[in-house]
């Protein structure tokens, strides 16, 4: 290290680490996949009553190229699973993923032949809103879970 | 003239028969189609009859094309399994029917077995068919005969089984990705 022990590039990096937490914290751009009743909280809660944009995510982004977190609102079948996979899958690091709704969570009241489990099976999850749906003040309170979560992990810059 | 056999399996659902009180459209089905249907009553202000596999089209596009019956709407087809309630033969299909111009209903049910699971198709009937066909085949594995594109309608390809017979386990999954949970 160029620095030797002087503490300075931790001092830097762990700035540099919060300035642009800070930055992304509060520039959350969604990519809404909504298959079924949970919608309509999630609609109640992007609207002006709400309004999800007091807290940066106002701007749903309707292509997964454009997002950084997924969220997965609504019962997802064994049918669409490989699509929400290919979604994630298309999306650019940093990405965040937010299970909406118990049954993303854990499949919920559904123990049948056609519903998955929970998407953690499928790809990984940060935040687990709960709720059959959930109110819109417990989604505002996952979101900010999810800006804690994005303020204080290392950020990658790739 | 009521004619339900004793050991028709549908008779264990409650229906009960009304001779004096039957409607028109009943007993003129009956009148017509003597021997094809095997039994037609009131179950619970509902009209009902109970025809045989084989001259559902033919019985079908009459309840379509008559005057008095003028069914031109099929509101429903589904199927249910028996198989807990122990009816022989194990499946039966049922046909809702609804006329537009006089309002009146009549549910057709015919009974399927577990060895040969097809009934003649009415896509050519009513177009609706198709889907409901489809979705028949799907759930129940009842395989319509003349229908022009029988493939599963809700499930994916490759999904082994039919989930809504009552055998099929009921946390049996096939997922496409992921762990089997």
């Amino acid at each position: 290290m160029a620095f030797g022990n002087s503490g300075l590039p931790s001092f830097l990096t762990t700035k540099l680490d919060a300035a642009i937490g800070w930055a992304r914290k509060y520039s959350i751009f969604q990519y809404p996949f909504v298959t079924a009743c949970c919608g309509m909280e999630y609609m109640a809660t992007a609207c002006s009553h709400y309004d999800v944009d007091r807290f940066g995510a106002g701007l749903p982004r309707f292509s997964p190229r454009q997002a950084d977190v997924l969220f997965v609102v609504g019962t997802v079948s064994h049918k669409i699973a490989p699509v929400l996979r290919r979604i994630y899958d298309q999306m650019c690091d940093p990405k965040w993923v937010v299970a909406f709704g118990v049954c993303t969570c854990t499949g919920g009241f559904y123990d049948n032949y056609a519903t998955v489990m929970g998407i953690d099976t499928i790809l990984p999850v940060d935040v687990y809103i709960p709720g059959c749906p959930p109110r819109p003040e417990t989604v505002l309170d996952g979101l900010i879970k999810l800006q804690e979560k994005i303020q204080h992990q290392r950020q990658e810059i790739a | 003239m009521s004619s339900t056999p004793p050991s028709s399996p549908l008779d264990k659902l409650g229906a009960v028969s009304q001779s004096e009180l039957l409607p028109e459209v009943l007993t003129l089905l009956e009148s017509q189609f003597s021997g094809k249907v095997l039994s037609v009553c009131v179950n619970l202000g509902d009209w009902e009859a109970s025809v045989a596999k084989g001259s559902v089209p033919e019985i079908m596009r009459f309840l379509r094309d008559d005057k008095r019956t003028d069914f031109k709407m099929l509101a429903d087809l589904s199927a249910v399994d028996g198989l807990k309630m122990g009816l022989v033969p194990r499946f039966y299909v049922v046909y809702h029917l609804y006329s537009i111009k006089l309002k009146h209903r009549l549910r057709v049910k015919t009974n399927v077995s577990e060895e040969d699971p097809a009934v003649p198709s009415l896509v050519d009937v009513w177009p609706i068919a198709n889907w409901f066909e489809r979705e028949v085949w799907d759930m129940f594995g009842i395989r319509f005969t003349g229908h022009p594109d029988l493939k599963r309608i809700l499930m994916y390809e490759g999904f082994q089984g039919h989930p809504l017979r009552k055998d099929y386990p009921v946390n049996y999954r096939q997922p496409l990705i992921g762990p089997r949970n």
